[in-house]
């Protein structure tokens, strides 16, 4: 339990290990508008070129990505399955009150297309950038919106609080109930409803430290002239550079791609 | 040079707004003591003895209810100079696990001096000097739950020294460390005080820590029972033993020795120094 590691980073050295996470994210969500923007299987091409040369770059294993796809597996099945019924048009196939129609195949196939590419392009995203430094550049980014009162640096400290105690508080988990077994707790045996209630004594001394130690840390941080966000500066800058510069330039096409095979080509439907 | 002042401190937690009742307890009572820059003092006493709210008093954590604490010359209850103080006078905690705040060694480390709102790159500079000054450089990018015991509290050390303090206070820092992580922490405290002329304020209920001490002061009840040299405060043995407190072990083997007549002159307060000085006595 002592391993856990938050999030599904994947350590190892990359093109995209190395670009700027605020780019990164940016890049995600144009992509993911990018996905759902496609109309002809021309652009689609582009997007899946892109798909299969962002996997590529990451440099994680392939079994990774194909992981996080099991998750989803069925989630795509039916979809396609119900839009796959859901053409208009001259049935090419019919069964009791099932008909198949060509744009129901094409919307299969959209559909399917575009939720592996979401699910490819994020896993990208969190396979090759550190929890910290999502939590980063998510401040960073976020900066502009203080001009709303939104307390982007207080929620971005709790964020990075939040995940340096993850470790912690299970291994104090693990230790608490080491503790009950110890006193004779059983925590294996019984149905459901016995086990849940098995791990009231776990918990109840875990909410307990966890109170005091949030009490100590802020003790600790006012010690270290905590005093919020104002007047703070960092000791990371993020820089973009030249790869970064690159991948933009790399993305602009791509999307210019996109909205040109739309525009050029005869769209589906 | 004088850099902490406490002149006659009275303490008492929960301030009500009525009047306390007469017997109210003070945790510290008339507590009065000096501390030159440069100096490593040791507080010593039992627990619950006051020694902890002596520490939180050293950087306004804590404010006199009567009395005056001055950090070099700036006086704690006036809460303008809170922040100043803070940056000159470091505090380190107990427990390293609740004292580290982000999931990268070296960003935590550089928590302290992005407060005080200091440029990146003389950041970056500070950072690596105090990493290399409690020897851990090479774990800058861990993350603080795969560190050992010790090895956390030396973070949490570099913290403080990354904000270029001229006094760090440290709270029982080695109380939840094994053996090993105790050695790694005194060595770099006593490091830290001799080479960067850093004024240190170690409270310990080890009498073995207080040893490499300049000055020793014993609080035994929120009051002040005896200060001056290591070698002056253990040689009261009687006066130590009555207040329940311990001497360390040499002193007391030493001490007890005498005391079945074998003539031994002075106590000794090291092992080494008590070797040298049963060979001699044996010799």
């Amino acid at each position: 339990m002592r391993d856990v590691t938050l999030g599904q980073y994947f350590p190892c050295d990359s093109v995209l290990h190395r670009l700027d996470p605020r780019l990164k994210i940016v890049s995600l969500i144009t992509f993911i508008v990018l996905t759902f923007c496609t109309f002809n299987f021309c652009s689609l091409g582009v997007v899946a070129a892109l798909v299969i040369a962002v996997v590529a770059l990451s440099n994680v294993p392939l079994k990774m990505y194909l992981k996080s796809l099991k998750v989803i597996i069925i989630i795509v099945v039916i979809t396609s399955i119900l839009n796959l019924f859901y053409g208009q048009g001259e049935p090419i196939f019919e069964w009791w009150i099932f008909k198949v129609t060509l744009a129901g195949i094409y919307n299969a196939i959209f559909v399917c297309a575009r939720i592996i590419c979401l699910i490819l392009f994020s896993s990208a995203l969190t396979f090759t950038t550190t929890p910290n430094d999502l939590t980063d550049a998510l401040e960073r980014l976020m900066k502009p919106l203080t001009v709303f009162h939104i307390k982007v640096h207080e929620i971005a400290m709790m964020m990075t609080i939040a995940l340096r105690f993850v470790p912690t508080l299970l291994e104090e988990t693990d230790k608490i109930m080491a503790a009950q077994k110890a006193r004779g707790a059983d925590m294996e045996s019984g149905n459901l409803i016995t086990r849940v209630k098995a791990l009231i004594p776990v918990l109840v001394p875990l909410f307990v430290s966890s109170f005091r130690r949030a009490y100590e840390l802020a003790v600790a941080m006012e010690c270290r002239c905590y005093q919020g966000g104002k007047g703070r500066t960092r000791m990371k800058q993020l820089k973009l550079h030249k790869r970064d510069y690159i991948c933009m330039a790399v993305s602009l096409l791509v999307i210019a791609g996109v909205i040109l095979c739309n525009i050029f080509l005869p769209q589906i439907h | 040079m004088e850099f902490i002042r406490i002149e006659d401190l009275w303490f008492r937690y929960d301030e009500s707004e009525e009047a306390p009742a007469k017997d109210e307890r003070y945790v510290l009572e008339n507590l009065s003591m000096t501390i030159g820059k440069g100096e490593f003092i040791a507080v010593v006493g039992h627990n619950g003895s006051g020694k902890s709210t002596v520490a939180k008093h050293l950087n306004a954590m804590l404010i006199p209810s009567m009395g005056k604490v001055y950090i070099d010359g700036m006086d704690t209850a006036d809460e303008s100079l809170t922040f100043d103080i803070r940056r000159r006078v470091g505090l380190v905690l107990q427990n390293p696990d609740n004292q580290l705040v982000a999931g990268i060694v070296e960003e935590d480390v550089a928590f302290g001096p992005e407060n005080l709102g200091i440029e990146p790159a003389e950041i970056r500079e500070r950072v690596d000097f105090a990493l290399k000054a409690v020897d851990m450089y090479d774990y800058r990018l861990k993350a603080p739950h795969k560190l050992s015991g010790g090895q956390k509290q030396r973070v949490a050390i570099a913290g403080i020294i990354a904000m270029k303090p001229d006094c760090i206070v440290l709270d029982e820092p080695t109380a939840m460390l094994d053996p090993k992580g105790r050695a790694e922490v005194l060595d770099t405290i006593r490091k830290l005080n001799r080479e960067n002329g850093i004024t240190v304020v170690m409270i310990t209920h080890y009498m073995e820590e207080a040893v490499m001490a300049d000055r020793v002061f014993v609080i035994d009840d929120g009051k002040l029972l005896t200060s001056g040299t290591p070698d002056e405060v253990f040689s009261q043995v009687e006066l130590l033993k009555r207040h329940r407190l311990d001497v360390p072990q040499a002193t007391e083997l030493c001490y007890k020795l005498r005391a079945c007549g074998v003539n031994i002159d002075r106590l000794p307060l090291t092992e080494d120094e008590c070797c040298a000085l049963l060979k001699e006595v044996l010799a």
